[in-house]
């Protein structure tokens, strides 16, 4: 007995698959949840980004002991007081300053010494001592290198007033795209993968473990719509809906944040509209593999949002760390769009880096893919 | 009478965290992931950088320069070598290499002739934290060259040193800083997941009402709901403390009674914050999402990655209901710079006052979705 | 569609056949174990037999959603292995939560699935009109799938599956949850498919759904007990299906009595009455028995009386449990249980309203009524669950929001579905119902102990609770709800989706605690689980509009074209004349 209609037209395919994504629109529609997800938490995290975490340690509070307040020591002091990265609190003696160090009120003590007039005018290696507090090793280094630069200054005009010979070698560094090592037009840029892997990630694979669980997956699969269809139907509206926070997030960053804008929008959409391939691949991998959304919010936050956000470069260098992480580094797409966003908003088009992002992208997206469509079959069970 | 029927709920309440196998996923995965991946990954440091030097000296200050910077690992991996100015703009442009070094034709000639000589460094502003670590590492090498020219040499009497000393941490070991961090933050985690999952469970389960008809009282339910996840907690602390003094070395220095004291207060604010959400959500994936949207900005406005003094002023007071906040100062201090007990106790109070705000609008909450 | 009558008359054309099916999970026993038989159109096919026993996974074996092990479907032609897209084709399919999606308007929903099925834009407006008007649903076309009552869901679920006409229509439990009157449209709307040459599948957990039906499957614990028509089975005890009527004395205790004499094969309370079912010949042995203690008159066999036959007859009169209870003092007859004016809204939805009954010691009763007709609301409010808006609740003399916690002693609570903890293994469980009881050192050994023994815990004592069978779970739900020995027992929906035999056993128990003295408060949905009750309440759309003994209740709607009605019969009656007095006032 041959099916009479087992071969579906075109017209019959078309329709279905406009029905699935019209109906997945209205659910997200009417679905608060997804609204949360996909545009209240995007600002959220830009905010948090963008306001709360700060690399640029701007007024980082020092003690300043002189021991012997001098008209060569006072000026000295007189140039910490008015560097722009410090805010600094006076003593003359080291001691009053180590219970604040310890409590944590100062990040550092910058002592002058006693002999540091003497030295200075004898020539006999003056020196001053930086005491930092090294249970923050990120904010202690930063404060070492302003305090030699805030030395190195003051020398150098002293010098030229005196007359005396500049440094035997002087360096000139040059900071591209980012001249004021602004922290937030980095971070900005790298939290809106981290806003694409939530709608791509973890709102894709909830909606789809719903489906399961309230058994409407089970009513669709016994109408003659295919897994194809199925998994298409729920791909655009996300895709769709990623894209949408992108753009949300991106207008956010550039108008309120100030974040500069050097590429163009083609390279914006191409990126991203890339790496919501992988993303969306991986949330359909988990809902098909957990049919749970108790399991899927799980897993999307530690298969996908951790790695975007600590895995990626958006935050640690991936150089640092050991070589084994590095290695599970390289499957995390996060980290080839990250790179890129920044570049795009940044230093402008950079099409061979684009482009290998692309490709690899395209390739995690693949495997995802595969692994997704194999184990969406019409079954259950 | 009360003792007993509280102390069944108390055991129930373990052993339903312990078999459940979502609840154990939850107890083991989660942490283990933060341990090693928040040790090992989250740093701040750099190392392992790959520069670009264009060198168009010829002669051998030049090449001592590059040879000290090639020989200062593990900060630098690999330098790549170019004629091509091109070249640099490239390899920056593409992030092949993070910084590119350009000594100029007359570098050599220049510090032998005792001119002031210079050179240039070209650094990412796309990633300007790294960036400026390596400015401050390849200004130090160059400084040490400096000193070492002929009129360096000269000059080094009259050369101002500057003498870093770090405190509490003379190496500046980043998991120092990190590993105490996790042992405040997997409270948070555990506390605010157990107590949010433990009443959505019961929900889901339909025994909440079982519960309800039963002689216990409203604040027995609640009691019996909230100690078992400060236990869990204060094993999870327990746990990551053995872990930072026997896997990562890193020193305790002050006292373990004050920590366990504050830790005590603290886990009370945790699970309060934990109920509060329980209260609010229907079904454990509620639960989840809900613990996971107070965990992100919590972590992330806590001092736990950036500090605090580095936000907006506008921003910094809403740090002030965070108890993590107080916490990583204690437990941090603890370890690191042994802090006094009135330091200890001017972060215990704040905690304090969250606890009785958390925990009494929790209950009330509580107690009024029972309606 | 004469062309598929034609067929259906043609008997090789079955639209189902199952051979030698098997399907497991794991390592468990398995879920379906070689099913043989056959499925014809123009006709209502039920899938019978109680949660468990293999029924949605039947279903979802025909649509070709899931596969055997081993051994063959064949749907409508088609093989489910080679060829199920073209099966998906031509049927129509009710999973259990009905399939819909809860965020889409009716409309909506009509649309989704007439596109998923392919049915042309041009027929749409004859057949949305046709199957609106069947469903009853015009109205409502606006209105949120989930914002529907579960009736409503049903149908839209039910006109879903059938937009595309099917040749094959599957029905999983399309009556749980649903009130006998939207039960019995549904019904009918089904009967009339089937005139049209349409076969039609349809489980159910109920035995009274499997009477009406043209041919049964009944399954217990994945095997196939029995197929054919449903009046074979019954033909099994015919003549062996007798009511005790005229019973002096209290009628628990006679049927206790009654059996554990030989010949006794089943009996469970009937109202006034106890029905039973004798073993060929045992009738004149027990006549003389009984001698003038009551009356033993021939009664119409049921499904049920056939089934519970077939698994070997039903468990023992003895309960072990009611032995090891202590006899409660009676008290003058003063009410154990009251509930006066007991009033619930929820905004301007009132659930249960001005709801007032008394129940005094030693006896049943029971809130009948389908889901969210307020029974729960009431339930709730008497056990202290809810604060009523109005009126007030009161158990052995306490107001349960209000009374100290000790007060709750008294009672003892057997939630919806058994809700134990589902992780805690037996021994846990009981622990944890002990402590929170109040129950501590030897005592607490002790009444563990006992629950043990009498229940028969001790070879699945390490097991999760959840892993458990359904009827152990209800075996526990029961053990920890009276294992400090309460003097008023709170029942929700006590016996749902359970086997008959596990139904006996419990209400066997119960049965006996009445007779020590325990009130009992029972909630039920199940029309016949009424009977055993000695007094009812029937609750519908938030009131109480009959209240009474069963018999009194269903001697209520007697007439001449009915002379011996059922409890749905009686319900359906009940509910149409208070909807007439409503509309009358």
């Amino acid at each position: 007995m041959k099916a009479p209609v087992a071969e579906p037209n075109r017209l019959d395919r078309a329709r279905r698959f406009a029905a699935l994504v019209r109906k997945e629109t209205y659910q997200v529609i009417r679905d608060p949840s997804s609204i949360l997800i996909a545009f209240v938490l995007p600002l959220i995290l830009l905010f948090l980004f963008g306001y709360g975490v700060s690399l640029d340690a701007t007024r980082t509070r020092i003690g300043l002991v002189m021991e012997d307040p001098t008209p060569i020591t006072r000026d000295l002091a007189a140039s910490f007081q008015a560097s722009r990265y410090f805010d600094v609190t006076n003593g003359n003696d080291r001691r009053q300053f180590e219970e604040d160090l310890i409590v944590g009120r100062v990040r550092g003590i910058v002592v002058i010494p006693s002999t540091f007039s003497s030295d200075f005018a004898a020539g006999t290696a003056p020196a001053i001592q930086v005491i930092v507090d090294g249970s923050d090793p990120n904010t202690a280094s930063f404060v070492q290198n302003y305090a030699r630069g805030v030395v190195a200054t003051w020398a150098a005009l002293r010098g030229l007033e005196t007359g005396a010979r500049p440094p035997a070698v002087s360096v000139e560094q040059r900071f591209w795209f980012n001249p004021q090592l602004t922290s937030r037009f980095f971070l900005v840029p790298g939290s809106i993968a981290i806003v694409m892997t939530l709608v791509g990630t973890l709102l894709t694979s909830l909606v789809v473990a719903r489906e399961w669980e309230r058994g409407t997956m089970e009513a669709m699969m016994a109408t003659p719509v295919t897994a194809v269809e199925l998994l298409a139907g729920k791909i655009l509206p996300y895709f769709i809906l990623g894209l949408a926070s992108m753009t949300l997030c991106v207008l956010v960053a550039i108008f309120l944040f100030g974040v500069p804008f050097r590429g163009s929008i083609l390279a914006l959409y191409a990126l991203s509209a890339t790496f919501l391939i992988p993303a969306l691949g991986q949330g359909l991998l988990i809902s098909a593999a957990t049919k749970n959304q108790f399991l899927a919010s799980q897993l999307a936050l530690i298969s996908a949002f951790l790695p975007a956000f600590l895995l990626s470069g958006f935050l640690f260098e991936i150089n640092s760390m050991p070589r084994v992480i590095q290695w599970i580094t390289t499957i995390v797409a996060a980290r080839y769009l990250i790179p890129s966003l920044q570049t795009v908003f940044l230093a402008g088009d950079i099409w061979p880096m684009f482009l290998q992002a692309i490709a690899v992208m395209l390739l995690i997206g693949a495997v995802f893919f595969t692994l997704a469509a194999r184990s969406t079959r019409k079954r259950i069970g | 009478m009360w003792w007993i029927r509280l102390k069944a709920l108390i055991i129930k309440e373990l052993l339903a965290v312990l078999r459940d196998p979502k609840s154990r996923l939850i107890l083991i995965g989660p942490p283990i992931i933060q341990l090693v991946v928040f040790s090992y990954a989250a740093t701040l440091e750099v190392k392992n950088v790959d520069i670009m030097v264009l060198n168009r000296d010829a002669g051998n200050w030049g090449q001592e320069l590059i040879y000290r910077i090639s020989g200062s690992t593990p900060t630098f991996r690999s330098i790549a070598y170019t004629e091509d100015p091109a070249a640099v703009h490239a390899a920056i442009d593409r992030q092949r290499v993070i910084a590119a070094v350009q000594i100029g034709p007359t570098f050599s000639r220049d510090i032998e002739a005792g001119r002031p000589a210079d050179i240039q460094i070209i650094l990412d502003g796309r990633r300007s934290n790294a960036s400026q670590l390596v400015a401050g590492y390849l200004n130090q090498i160059v400084a040490g060259v400096a000193a070492d020219t002929p009129a360096g040499q000269r000059a080094a009497s009259a050369e101002i040193g500057v003498v870093a000393r770090n405190w509490f941490n003379p190496n500046l070991i980043f998991q120092w800083f990190m590993v105490p961090n996790l042992v405040a933050s997997i409270a948070l985690l555990i506390g605010l997941i157990v107590t949010a999952l433990s009443i959505a469970r019961e929900r889901e389960l339909g025994t909440f009402d079982q519960l309800m008809v039963s002689p216990l009282r409203t604040h027995e339910i609640l009691i019996g709901k909230l100690i078992p996840p400060m236990m869990i907690g204060m094993f999870h602390m327990t746990i990551f403390i053995l872990a930072a003094i026997f896997i990562f070395g890193v020193p305790l220095r002050g006292s373990l009674l004050l920590l366990y004291g504050s830790a005590v207060v603290y886990l009370a604010a945790v699970v309060g914050l934990g109920l509060f959400i329980s209260a609010l959500s229907m079904t454990q994936q509620q639960a989840i999402l809900g613990a996971f949207l107070f965990m992100v900005p919590a972590t992330l406005l806590s001092g736990f990655a950036t500090p605090i003094e580095n936000m907006p002023g506008w921003l910094q007071p809403i740090t002030l209901i965070n108890p993590l906040r107080f916490f990583l100062v204690i437990v941090k201090g603890v370890f690191l710079r042994d802090i006094p007990a009135s330091e200890v106790l001017d972060n215990t109070i704040p905690l304090a006052l969250i606890a009785i705000v958390t925990l009494s609008a929790a209950s009330w909450l509580f107690r009024r979705r029972l309606e | 569609m004469s062309a598929g009558v034609a067929k259906v008359k043609d008997a090789s054309a079955d639209f189902v056949r199952l051979t030698d099916v098997t399907k497991r999970f794991g390592d468990a026993p398995p879920a379906l174990d070689r099913i043989e038989g056959a499925i014809k159109g123009g006709e209502i096919t039920g899938l019978v037999g109680p949660d468990g026993a293999g029924k949605t996974t039947l279903i979802r074996l025909m649509t070709g959603l899931m596969l055997p092990e081993s051994g063959t479907i064949e749907v409508l032609g088609f093989d489910t292995r080679q060829n199920p897209a073209a099966i998906q084709a031509s049927i129509g399919y009710m999973p259990q939560r009905f399939g819909l999606y809860e965020d889409l308007s009716v409309q909506e929903n009509l649309d989704l699935y007439a596109d998923l099925r392919g049915l042309p834009k041009a027929e749409r407006p004859a057949v949305y009109n046709e199957l609106l008007t069947f469903t009853d649903l015009k109205r409502f076309t606006g209105r949120l799938a989930g914002k529907l009552s579960g009736g409503m869901k049903q149908k839209l679920g039910l006109a879903c599956a059938l937009l595309k006409k099917p040749r094959l229509l599957l029905l999983d439990e399309p009556g749980v949850g649903v009130d006998p009157i939207s039960r019995r449209e549904l019904w009918k709307m089904v009967e009339d498919l089937t005139k049209e040459g349409i076969g039609v599948v349809w489980s159910t957990a109920y035995l009274d759904e499997a009477e009406a039906c043209d041919n049964v499957f009944l399954l217990n614990q994945g095997k196939l007990l029995f197929t054919g028509p449903p009046s074979e089975l019954t033909s099994r005890v015919d003549g062996r299906v007798f009511k005790l009527t005229g019973i002096k004395g209290r009628r628990r205790p006679t049927l206790a009595r009654i059996l554990d004499r030989k010949g006794v094969v089943d009996g469970v309370i009937q109202g006034e009455a106890i029905r039973l079912v004798l073993a060929e010949g045992a009738q004149s042995t027990l006549e003389k028995e009984i001698g003038g203690e009551g009356r033993l008159v021939p009664a119409t066999p049921r499904f049920e009386d056939a089934f519970v036959d077939m698994l070997g007859g039903g468990p023992g009169g003895k309960s072990k449990l009611a032995d090891a209870t202590t006899t409660l003092p009676s008290d003058g007859g003063k009410p154990v249980i009251v509930a006066h004016g007991l009033t619930k809204r929820f905004g301007d939805f009132t659930a249960a309203d001005d709801i007032t009954f008394e129940i005094p010691r030693g006896q049943i009763f029971g809130l009948l009524g389908p889901n969210g007709a307020g029974k729960s609301t009431t339930f709730k409010m008497l056990c202290g669950l809810l604060k009523p808006t109005e009126g007030e609740g009161r158990v052995a003399g306490f107001d349960l929001r209000r009374d100290t916690a000790e007060a709750r002693n008294h009672l003892g609570y057997m939630a919806q579905k058994f809700s134990l903890y589902g992780d805690l293994n037996i021994a846990q469980n009981l622990a944890f119902f002990a402590g929170v009881y109040g129950l501590s050192g030897r005592r607490k050994q002790e009444r563990i102990a006992l629950m043990t023994e009498i229940f028969d815990f001790a070879p699945h004592a390490d097991m999760s609770t959840k892993d458990l069978p359904l009827g152990l779970k209800q075996r526990l739900a029961l053990a920890c709800a009276v294992m400090h020995e309460p003097e008023a027992l709170f029942l929700d929906e006590p016996t749902s989706g359970v086997d008959p035999i596990m139904r006996r056993e419990f209400w066997t128990h119960i049965n006996g605690l009445v007779e020590k003295g325990v009130t009992v408060l029972v909630t039920t949905h199940f029309m016949e689980e009424a009977e055993y009750c000695d007094r009812i309440s029937l609750i519908y759309r938030g009131r109480s509009i009959a209240l009474g003994s069963p018999d009194e209740l269903k001697a209520r709607v007697a007439g001449k074209d009915n002379p011996d009605p059922t409890m749905e019969d009686a319900f359906i009656a009940l509910v149409q004349e208070s909807e007439t007095e409503a509309a009358a006032a």
